[in-house]
């Protein structure tokens, strides 16, 4: 098949987009699992939807492709573009323009009126020889009616069609639309509102902001489904070690998002285990609806208790439900205020407890301390003294201080 | 369904030719034209040519069109229920989009479905009634490019500015809105919103005569990848510009950019990493981080 810019599946292009944002140093041959053709049909699509943000770079390793983009300065995700390269036939954009105009200023027709003004008032008009079959034209009109772009009556026994023109006062929402498309959920449905403004509002900025959330659009979209109707839900996900799937059956709790590296994580009831479980979303290859869930109570309240001891998503040995203790002892030199401001700030489900002027004390009881440990290490500078009910926790915290130690001693310039 | 083509850049671009069709305005040097401002960057080898060759039979040989109205697609379901869902989220205050048309649609998820767990306590009092009148006021001076004359609290104290207006800048992290303007001599400030006490309106601002001059660092670190750091760093510090290079298995260079006021955070974000991430350069940076070291020796490590 010829190369064509657009695409069918976006799964297809997902793992491609990530690596080029994320990674963005790799060849061309460490994507060993897909074939060169694939590769370069696939780079050179980002590269036409991305052009102003393709970055090239070569080396000993070959040539790497990157997406190179600061976050801070665009007011509009330039990632969203992948979303709007989808493919269709020629008949489904011929369709799209007759069938908007034929019901253009509140017109209601029937299949068959639209039908013959198609053939009619378009088609040979066009000089066309294109001839779509009936059946086309009729699921055009039941896809449009089912996505809202249409509203459908009965009348008598045919259906009488119509365009939703909801009246909606756009204007209003132009700033609004503008921001949310980068902060709120879904985003890229706000981006997909932002290009019906002709002049978008351009400033907006954002900081700390992971605009590789784009790419799991798709599957919380799909998720989002599911739990607004209550339903259960098969999700394929990779294997731990990435090497496999498997499918899980599972109920949509809560959606956690970090606002500190980007990720996305699904916390469902998974039936099999009987508890609540984590799911990294850029590890969801797949999300099929399944059956309505009538203990929907029940299952949120399953996942109410298991939140009470997250401090992030990982819920530790999958044998032990025991939150482990931890303690942290911190110094706060005069005019260091900031640091009691930043530990309440920051605590999550743990506790602040002041033990003198210069001295307190961050408390938590989580299922997985270890998770703290990045954590406690912004405080490196201050820390008096560490507990934790988990040994291996404290161990390794110290032995990474030393090895920290030594890796910017006086003489050392080795980090092997 | 969000991978949809009626969202698409071509629907998209089709309808603007097709409205300068309508219009009578559509020519042979226009078309590719148009193609250009709102295709990709190899739609030009697409489009003009399936709608000029009879592919798409929306354009007759003298640029004429079939179509009778200019081409306009009503809001989708899911676009009417993401912004219903919006109506509870606390920010959308500051912005009072009307609600027609809005009233029988579901929203599309409930606010408290999604967990943000890492942010931090103390964001903006979005409720604020004076919050959201300065809100308003410097979104104005945005739109309208207009300077403003701020009373703030800052690092020292009250101050007293007039700024010409840059951006609004939004923290997911911090849950905070901070003004970014300028000053006629080009020199950049950042205000906290939730710390302005009052805002004039005051001329018109002229853009572009001294552009804000944001000082941007480079810090260079070498990532070691154990307790699967790479893609803990490259995932975290995505939202920075960064480089990263292979130095050889499991050993990268990573090169980031970062705004200097922001320095202190990067630190901190670095020193998360712990042994993971070494920093190379430069060599200030590289003493700061021994700094903290030292200090935390002092501490009885």
């Amino acid at each position: 098949m010829s190369y064509n810019e657009l695409i069918k599946n976006f799964e297809k292009i997902r793992d491609y987009m990530r690596d080029f944002y994320v990674y963005g140093f790799r060849t061309r041959s460490d994507f060993r699992r897909k074939s060169g053709r694939s590769y370069d049909d696939e780079r050179r699509r980002v590269e036409s939807w991305l052009s102003e943000y393709m970055s090239f770079r070569n080396d000993a390793n070959g040539k790497s492709v990157f997406i190179s983009v600061d976050s801070r300065t665009v007011s509009h995700n330039p990632l969203y573009k992948a979303f709007k390269a989808k493919s269709f036939t020629d008949l489904d954009i011929t369709l799209h323009f007759y069938i908007m105009d034929i019901l253009a200023e509140g017109c209601r027709l029937t299949f068959r009126e639209i039908t013959d003004r198609i053939f009619r008032d378009y088609l040979s008009e066009a000089g066309s020889d294109l001839e779509p079959d009936e059946s086309t034209i009729r699921n055009k009109l039941k896809e449009y009616v089912g996505c809202g772009l249409l509203g459908a009556e009965k009348k008598g026994r045919e259906l009488i069609y119509f365009r939703s023109d909801s009246g909606l006062p756009e204007k209003s929402w132009e700033e609004a639309v503008a921001f949310y498309s980068e902060e709120a959920p879904l985003g890229v449905i706000g981006s997909y509102l932002l290009d019906r403004y002709e002049k978008p509002p351009e400033y907006f900025a954002f900081k700390h902001h992971y605009l590789l959330n784009a790419f799991d659009s798709e599957i919380l979209a799909a998720i989002v489904e599911c739990r607004r109707r209550e339903c259960r839900m098969e999700i394929t996900v990779l294997t731990k070690g990435q090497r496999g799937l498997r499918t899980d059956v599972v109920f949509p709790l809560k959606i956690y998002v970090s606002t500190q590296n980007g990720r996305l994580h699904l916390m469902a009831y998974y039936y099999r285990a009987r508890r609540p479980w984590m799911y990294r979303l850029d590890h969801i290859k797949q999300v099929r609806v399944g059956e309505r869930e009538e203990e929907r109570a029940f299952y949120d309240s399953c996942g109410e208790r298991f939140r009470e001891a997250l401090w992030g998503t990982s819920s530790g040995s999958s044998r032990s439900r025991e939150p482990e203790h931890l303690e942290m002892t911190i110094h706060m030199d005069e005019g260091e205020a900031f640091i009691l401001r930043r530990l309440e700030r920051e605590k999550r489900c743990g506790k602040v407890e002041i033990l003198d002027k210069h001295t307190c004390k961050y408390v938590a009881d989580v299922y997985d301390a270890q998770e703290l440990v990045p954590w406690l290490r912004t405080f490196i500078g201050r820390i008096e003294r560490l507990e934790c009910s988990n040994g291996h926790v404290r161990r390794e915290f110290y032995r990474d201080l030393e090895e920290m130690d030594a890796m910017y001693g006086e003489d050392s310039d080795d980090f092997s | 369904m969000i991978f949809h083509e009626i969202y698409g850049s071509y629907y998209r671009t089709v309808a603007q030719i097709l409205r300068e069709a309508v219009q009578g305005r559509l020519t042979w040097e226009r078309l590719p034209e148009i193609v250009r401002e709102k295709g990709f960057r190899e739609s030009s080898l697409t489009i003009p040519e399936a709608l000029t060759k009879g592919a798409w039979p929306l354009l007759r040989e003298d640029f004429s069109t079939p179509i009778k109205q200019e081409p306009a697609m009503p809001l989708s379901d899911i676009q009417k229920m993401w912004l219903k869902a919006l109506l509870q989220d606390p920010r959308i205050r500051l912005f009072s989009p009307s609600m027609d048309g809005l009233e029988e649609i579901p929203p599309l998820f409930e606010q408290d479905f999604f967990v943000y767990y890492d942010r931090y306590a103390d964001g903006d009092p979005f409720w604020d009634p004076r919050y959201q009148e300065h809100f308003r006021l410097l979104l104005l001076a945005l739109r309208e490019n207009r300077t403003v004359r701020i009373r703030y609290g800052g690092k020292s104290g009250m101050l007293r500015k007039t700024l010409i207006p840059e951006k609004m800048e939004y923290s997911s992290k911090d849950d905070k809105f901070r003004f970014l303007g300028y000053s006629e001599s080009g020199r950049p400030y950042t205000v906290n919103v939730a710390g302005v006490k009052t805002v004039e309106l005051a001329k018109r601002a002229e853009p572009g005569k001294i552009l804000p001059n944001r000082k941007n660092e480079e810090v260079t670190m070498e990532l070691r990848d154990d307790r699967n750091a790479l893609e803990r760093a490259m995932l975290h510090f995505s939202d920075l510009q960064k480089e990263t290079v292979r130095l050889e298995e499991g050993h990268y260079r990573i090169i980031l950019t970062y705004r200097k006021e922001d320095e202190t955070e990067i630190l901190i974000r670095i020193l998360a990493f712990g042994p993971m991430l070494k920093v190379t350069g430069p060599d200030c940076f590289v003493e700061l981080i021994k700094e903290r070291l030292r200090r935390q020796r002092s501490c009885g490590h």
